[in-house]
Formats: structure tokens, sequence, C-alpha cells
């Protein structure tokens, strides 16, 4: 198959699929002055990456796997798995909203019975890792692209927000994402570790940090990102 | 393997959906008063969706539940994470979604407008996301602006130009405007309009059940 070219189009910010209205945190630890240049950034960046990077990266992983014999009990198993590693509302929300957004995007560009199934399975969306995994399943993809598209976009995300947000230097902004690429390599080896039906072993990294900024940011009166 | 599947998630011969109608234009050229105005004159007749793209907050969508002119529920907000542009050409999805939320909780429905983001003159609804659009200037930005062009003063179905009353104020010139906008759009219509005057913006409310006519003779369920 053609796994290399789906996951160069799965992660890029282009995607129509609605990615480009989140920030994952960003827009909310800018207006707290969490992030107010290049150096906090990158350690958020990198902080993102090692927690809910690997999380979303093992989440993506193990879909692209079930996508390759998708079953609605295996869909609904995992998506509580992504559920249960989910522990602010606002984030399990923005992720079930970025998914159901993914498969409505990604069932016209790759038709298929693995994200046929996740419809059916959770209708009202399906994590976003879930749903990200189950369309690498149907473009082709192995496993550990699937984990690495998840870890990079888990990055891009904010990224990107940061330089609209505060006007950074885009290219320096790359070359913080550039330095992440040891980092992004763990983090899809790691994912793809465990890959038995068993998922109570999958990486569950808390991001306390992540998940007040989530909250706060829900709370907030002028938002210009989802979540 | 996709022989096997058609894509039957998204229809885009429009058979037995609401028509689609994009509205786009300016910060503050008047785009959420026309909103509320074709409310206030379809609203007695035609079965109603409502689509905001705010910039910031919800203000956009408050301002109309507030304005009382549609059921409150048939208002819906998407944000647009700094490029209301973005929204509504390059990445459709989540007013796709918008939208047929609203088909699938009130449908069937006639007409969901879709309001754009304040934005510039380059913005154009995606022909995924609109089937019609209107394009609103106003004349306090310049009697020049028709001249100026871009895509969405030449491109929309029809364009909208408001605030006439100011025009006086301001020194612009419709007779201007008016040839100006004739020379770009190829003999598409042009209104010119003061919603502050008329607060059903009868002429475009007009325009609009026109277009809804048509796309339900064009459209309607032949099974």
């Amino acid at each position: 198959m053609h796994g290399d070219m789906a996951m160069l189009l799965l992660a890029d910010s282009r995607l129509p699929a609605g990615g480009h209205a989140h920030s994952g945190g960003a827009e909310e630890a800018v207006r707290v002055g969490a992030i107010t240049g290049p150096e906090d950034l990158a350690r958020f960046l990198r902080g993102r990456l090692a927690t809910a990077g690997v999380v979303t990266a093992a989440l993506a992983a193990a879909a692209c796997e079930v996508g390759s014999n998708p079953q609605p009990g295996r869909w609904q198993r995992l998506d509580a798995e992504a559920d249960a590693r989910i522990s602010s509302p606002a984030q399990r929300e923005a992720s079930r909203t970025q998914g159901r957004l993914l498969v409505r995007t990604t069932r016209r560009i790759w038709p298929s019975e693995s994200l046929e199934t996740l419809a059916q399975a959770v209708p009202d969306g399906a994590h976003h890792p879930v749903a990200l995994g189950a369309a690498a399943a149907a473009a082709g993809c192995e496993p550990r692209q699937a984990a690495l598209a998840a870890a990079y976009t888990s990055v891009t995300a904010p990224a990107t927000a940061a330089v609209r947000l505060l006007g950074l230097d885009p290219v320096l902004v790359h070359r913080l994402l550039a330095d992440l690429a040891p980092a992004l390599n763990d983090a899809a080896h790691e994912a793809c570790v465990i890959q038995a039906d068993d998922w109570s072993d999958l990486p569950a990294h808390a991001a306390p940090a992540l998940d007040l900024l989530a909250e706060q940011h829900l709370r907030t009166e002028v938002r210009l990102f989802v979540s | 393997m996709s022989a096997n599947h058609e894509d039957h998630h998204h229809a885009p011969d429009g058979h037995g959906r609401a028509l689609r109608l994009g509205i786009g234009g300016p910060v503050g050229s008047g785009k959420t008063a026309l909103v509320a105005a074709l409310c206030r004159s379809l609203g007695p007749s035609l079965r109603l969706g409502v689509v905001t793209n705010d910039i910031y907050t919800t203000e956009d969508a408050d301002f109309l539940r507030r304005a009382g002119v549609i059921d409150a529920d048939r208002i819906l907000a998407v944000q647009t994470g700094c490029c209301p542009h973005t929204a509504i050409r390059d990445d459709i999805a989540a007013n796709i979604d918008a939208v047929e939320t609203l088909e699938e909780r009130f449908g069937p429905l006639d007409l969901v407008i879709v309001e754009s983001g304040g934005d510039n003159l380059t913005a154009t609804f995606s022909r995924g996301l609109a089937d019609r659009q209107i394009f609103v200037l106003d004349v306090s930005g310049g009697d020049k602006v028709p001249r100026k062009g871009g895509p969405g003063v030449t491109a929309a179905d029809l364009l909208v130009v408001n605030k006439t009353d100011l025009a006086p104020m301001v020194g612009a010139d419709l007779t201007v405007m008016s040839r100006d906008a004739a020379k770009v759009r190829d003999g598409k219509p042009v209104l010119f309009t003061s919603i502050r005057e008329d607060k059903g913006a009868h002429s475009v409310a007009e325009w609009v059940v026109g277009i809804v006519d048509t796309w339900q003779h064009q459209h309607a369920h032949t099974v």
C-alpha cells in the first residue's frame, strides 16, 4: 500500500478536518503567560510530546491495528481506553469533536470498512487518536506510521497556534520542531510496544497542567481557538 | 477500494437538503445585520438555520439570539482559530458539521445561512460549503472598493453595498460604486441597502427567496 504518502497527508496541517481551530492548550498558555517566547514554547512542546503526545500515538497505533480487523466492539473498547486517559472534560470534548470531523473527512478520502465500522460504533465522534488510527489503517499505513502522525500533530498544532498568537518567527519555531525529531521517534517507538488486545497496558501519562489549561480555556471569554 | 463505496456523506447535488447560503465580507460591513434582517423577512415563510463564524467570542451568535429574530437553538457558532478565511474555504469541516447538525436537529430546512468571520476582499466560500454566496461591502470602506475587485467582489452571486445612508457623510459616490461593480461582475447582481433604515433588507430577501425557489425546483426529491 501507500502508507508513506498517506502518513504525510494525515500529518499535514492542511488536511481539511478542522485541526486548524485547535491549539492544544497553547492559546490558554499564552493568555496566562506560560508561553511568552521560543524558550517557553520549546519546553511546552517537549512536555506535551512526552505526555499527551505519547498517549495519543499509542492509541493511534492501537487503532490502526484494529482498523485492519475492525469490529464494533473493539472500536468501543479502544475508545473507552482513550476516554479513560483524558481526564479533563474540556479535552475529552475537543478530542471527540476533532475525531468526528476527522472521520467525516477521511471516510470520503479513503472509503473503507475501518472508518465505516468506527462511525457506526461511536456515532457521536470517536476520540481523535482513535479516528486518526482508523483513517491511517484505511489509507494503508502501518501502526508506526499512525503513531508518528499522531505524535507529530500533537506538537505542530500548538506550535502553529503560538506563531499566530505571539507573532513568533515561524522559521525559529520550525527549528524547535525539527529539534524534536529524536523525541518524536522515541514516542512512536514507545507507542508501538504494546500491540495486543490488552490495552490496559497502553501508556497513560498524565499532564495535569494541560488539563488545567484546557479547563480554564473553556471558561475564558475571548477565545480564537476551540481548544 | 473506493469503487464499492459511494460518497454519500456529502450531497453535492443537493437533493433533499436546504440551500446553503454563505455571507462574507469585511469586518463591520453589516454581515450580521444582514443575517438578522433576512431572518426577520424570511422567518415567517422559510425554515431557517444559521451558522456564525465568530473571530473571538460568540458575539455574532449572541447578537442574533438577543435580536430574537430566530429561535436561539437554530444558531450554531463555529470557532476559527485566528483564520476565519480557512474555515470557509480551505478547511470547511467544522462548518459542514454545524450545517448538518442543524439539518439533523430541525430538518427539513429550506435555507441555512453561513456567516463568515469578518475578513478581507479575497475571502470566498468553498463550493463544498456554500451553494450560493453574498459578499457585503459598505460605503464607508471607500467607493474605490468595487473597482479593486478581489474574488469576493467579483465572484459572489450577489454583491450587497450596505450603509448607503452614510454615503453623503463619507463622500462615497454610489454611482461610481454601481458602475465599477457592474464592470468587474460581468452582469451579476448588485443591491444597495441601508439595513439601519430597512430592517428587513427587503430587496436582498427577495433575491434570496428567488434562489431558494430555484434551488427547490431543481433539487426536489424525486424518489
